[in-house]
């Protein structure tokens, strides 16, 4: 019986004929979801990043103790039953540190993943859709951000704004925009002049309309392809501003000043910097991997019409 | 309707500057359906273009229900006036766009209430059903996909229609299709076309008159009667004619 209703219920959401607005949304999501799901690494990512949500959302819960509670006379532990990945150098519990932690991974790509793409963007989208002069100087001054190596950008913003994941964040996004800009404004030059543009400026649309409406949902799904694969990137960038102190400030546990803390034990107390090493890498490889399936289901070139 | 004089369009600044269209004029009546016919490259499509506005290196005179246009700035009227048919259904539809998407964005920017039903009746307008309201243009294939074009079009209840080899990109069969479309569409609504084609019987089969190009040159208008009784008066006309006839032993 209810393997009747889910039969039917796919048909549904797959027909070639859907009756409402809503069926074929929802058949157009499912469909991409059945791409997605068919490519196994990209799953196993999704798994992965799924596990850090519920890590960080349910962080005091999960963790065996404080992530701040010093213990010195516990201190540089190596992984044992009552602590599993260890203790640092001031005794704390490291894998309460990671998890902890990863509320502010979560906080840090979260952001710069809305900040930085949308800035990106507008700019490349205006920039590609205007020409002329509009074009000159947008791209110039994204030239002028893409002409410095970007931690040492975001090193001098931070210097300039003050140490803090906050500012180290906006830092991050201020210096990350600019390949985004570029990459929209190359899919907007290719579609400013098709012939479905042409048909809608013949029916009065105006230009916000045509920006909004008809270029940027065609600009956005390899926009979103290419943040999922530069997140790795952002997350090794904030854990490189957290290990040069510059980021997240003691004792917030940020995994990239966990490895700085980690750093002047690590011959003889490998494990400090490891773990949380190991967590920026196993973080790192699953957006990685999602990228590449948001890749299959959302880029245009790739999907088979 | 529709009084074209004294028509040039170039695309470029010199010295790459390059003439597509020289010192083009003719006229259209209400009612008339026009073709203009000519290899590729000869200007046809040019002129639809500079009409609507999507080029805007021109000069003439353009007129349209006896207003002169000027540019690439078109006003409310002039939208609700001229539509066009583009030649490549599978360019011409927005991919991320459903039908339904695509025609009540239109009816909304032509400022038409009663969206939902204006649909029902476009869609049945143009052969299609309620079953492809839906339709995302991948989903479609070309024939429908140039109904959706067509139905488009028809949002506006414009009086001139401007059809850019509306059916060069579609297989044989389909295209008798459209053209039977086009032709009823036009009894019933009372339509105006220009139709842009480099098949000579096509135009036979849908216009009153034709004119043909050759490299941006008007080189003669004629009727489809001087047409199909070899009234042609000019040299290339007759060896136009001569090609579409089919091909020689040589």
């Amino acid at each position: 019986m209810s393997d009747v209703q889910f039969q039917s219920r796919r048909d549904w959401l797959l027909t070639d004929a859907p009756q409402t607005r809503r069926q074929a949304r929802l058949g157009a999501i499912y469909q991409g979801w059945l791409t997605f799901r068919a490519n196994k690494l990209a799953m196993f990512g999704l798994v992965i990043l799924i596990i850090l949500i519920v890590m960080a959302v349910f962080a005091p819960w999960l963790a065996p103790y404080s992530p701040f509670s010093q213990n010195l006379a516990d201190r540089l532990q190596p992984p044992s039953a009552a602590h599993w990945l260890g203790t640092d150098h001031l005794g704390r519990d490291i894998l309460s540190r990671l998890i902890h932690g990863s509320r502010i991974t979560l906080f840090i790509v979260g952001t710069v993943a809305l900040i930085a793409p949308v800035i990106g963007l507008f700019i490349g989208t205006v920039a590609g859709f205007a020409g002329g002069w509009v074009d000159q100087v947008l791209m110039r001054i994204t030239d002028i951000f893409l002409a410095f190596p970007k931690l040492v950008l975001a090193l001098a913003f931070v210097a300039a704004l003050g140490a803090g994941i906050g500012n180290a964040v906006l830092a991050l996004a201020i210096t990350a925009w600019p390949p985004y800009a570029r990459l929209a404004r190359a899919e907007t030059l290719t579609i400013r002049n098709a012939d479905f543009i042409a048909a809608a400026r013949l029916q009065g649309a105006g230009p916000m309309r045509l920006l909004i409406g008809h270029i940027w949902p065609l600009c956005v799904s390899s926009l979103i392809v290419r943040v999922a694969l530069d997140m790795a990137g952002i997350i090794l960038s904030a854990a490189g501003l957290g290990f040069l102190g510059l980021g997240a400030q003691p004792p917030m546990p940020e995994w990239g000043a966990m490895i700085s803390d980690g750093r002047t034990y690590i011959l003889d107390f490998w494990w400090v910097a490891a773990m949380p090493g190991l967590a920026i890498f196993i973080v790192s490889l699953a957006f990685n991997l999602l990228g590449d399936g948001l890749r299959d289901v959302l880029d245009p070139k790739g999907a088979k019409e | 309707m529709l009084r074209v004089d004294d028509l040039d369009v170039w695309f470029g600044f010199p010295p790459d500057r390059v003439d597509a269209v020289k010192r083009a004029s003719f006229s259209v009546a209400e009612g008339e359906s026009f073709g203009l016919v000519g290899e590729s490259g000869s200007g046809k499509s040019t002129i639809l273009r500079a009409i609507t506005g999507l080029i805007d290196s021109w000069s003439g005179t353009i007129e349209v229900a006896g207003q002169a246009v000027a540019g690439q700035k078109r006003d409310r009227a002039f939208h609700k006036t001229v539509q066009m048919v583009f030649q490549d259904p599978y360019a011409s539809l927005h991919p991320r766009h459903s039908v339904d998407r695509v025609l009540s964005e239109t009816l909304k920017l032509q400022g038409m209430g009663d969206i939902d039903s204006r649909i029902t009746r476009l869609l049945e307008d143009v052969g299609l059903g309620q079953g492809f309201r839906f339709r995302y243009p991948h989903q479609l294939s070309g024939g429908q996909r140039q109904r959706v074009a067509i139905a488009r079009a028809l949002a506006a209840e414009p009086r001139l229609l401007l059809l850019d080899e509306p059916t060069s990109a579609l297989d044989v069969s389909v295209q008798a299709e459209i053209l039977n479309l086009l032709t009823d569409l036009r009894a019933e609504h009372g339509l105006t076309y220009v139709m842009v084609s480099h098949d000579l019987s096509v135009v036979g089969h849908m216009c009153d008159r034709l004119a043909v190009m050759r490299g941006g040159r008007i080189e003669e208008i004629m009727t489809v009667d001087q047409l199909r009784h070899g009234g042609a008066t000019e040299d290339y006309t007759r060896h136009l004619i001569a090609a579409s006839a089919g091909y020689e032993r040589a």
